[in-house]
């Protein structure tokens, strides 16, 4: 209890932040969705550090369902990649730009 | 006491979040990602949230991370790198962990039995009330999460298969 609720906050708002700058600066797909990855870790530190603070567990249930969203996002991200890679033969975000052509 | 663990935990988070990014390596990346995970893992357990810990290391390390893991070397992207050059390494490596399971197993043979955890009976622990939350207040959400759970298998499946007609053609 000793280390202060704005640590975590600060922890969580800089990895939030390297996901975001991951996302927008990488190419590569699924380094885009590790990005997205840390970024819903970042959500999660927050609701146990707030869970913790406030003796309520329904934040760390809502970390349970976050983790569901998160394996179902990760089945159907690398579902597309694959049939990305299957019809481009390309995972790098520049050369998806078929709507632009 | 507290603030040198968090201390220890947020430094690897930060620095392993940002090697997720910087790494130009995608398999780097991916690794990276898992030494993250176990760190916030370990987050958890100093916000006694042991339940969530475990989880985080069966589910995101366990099956996230692993299917990350597939589809970077499903697709062979950078082909340019061969990991043949690591196999000293891996083997090094390969040689002391499998040494200190072996120790670990006669030890757990011929020693007394560790003793078991100091208060069986100690109250509801974390594990328990996430469970009352999640089955009573929490049970519609639960539902919900079964079914997107469903919805995204189905859909995984349908996206990462073949057409049937194009092997015909």
């Amino acid at each position: 209890m000793a280390v202060p609720l704005s640590y975590y906050l600060i922890l969580s708002g800089f990895v939030f932040l390297t996901g975001v700058v991951g996302v927008l600066i990488r190419r590569n797909i699924i380094v885009i969705l590790l990005s997205v990855e840390l970024m819903l870790n970042a959500t999660n530190i927050n609701f146990v550090a707030f869970s913790e603070y406030f003796h309520n567990v329904a934040g760390q249930v809502f970390v349970f369902f976050a983790l569901t969203v998160a394996a179902a996002e990760v089945a159907v991200g690398l579902a597309i990649i694959i049939a990305l890679h299957r019809s481009n033969s390309s995972i790098y975000v520049d050369d998806l730009n078929l709507l632009k052509r | 006491m507290d603030h040198i663990f968090f201390f220890y935990f947020a430094a690897v988070i930060a620095g392993t979040s940002i090697l997720v990014v910087a790494l130009r390596n995608p398999v780097y990346s991916a690794l990276s990602l898992l030494i993250m995970f176990f760190h916030v893992a370990g987050l958890y357990v100093t916000l006694h949230a042991e339940f969530l810990a475990a989880v985080q290391i069966v589910v995101y390390a366990g099956a996230i991370l692993v299917l990350y893991l597939f589809v970077v070397m499903l697709l062979s992207i950078k082909s340019e790198e061969r990991y043949h050059n690591q196999l000293p390494v891996a083997g090094l490596l390969g040689v002391v962990l499998c040494t200190e399971v072996i120790l670990l197993l006669i030890q757990s043979q011929t020693g007394a039995a560790a003793p078991a955890a100091s208060n069986p009976v100690a109250g509801p622990g974390n594990t328990e009330m996430i469970g009352e939350a999640l089955y009573s207040t929490y049970l519609f959400p639960f539902e919900v999460a079964s079914l997107i759970l469903l919805v995204a298998m189905i859909g995984a499946i349908i996206l990462a298969k073949k057409d049937i007609n194009e092997p015909v053609q």
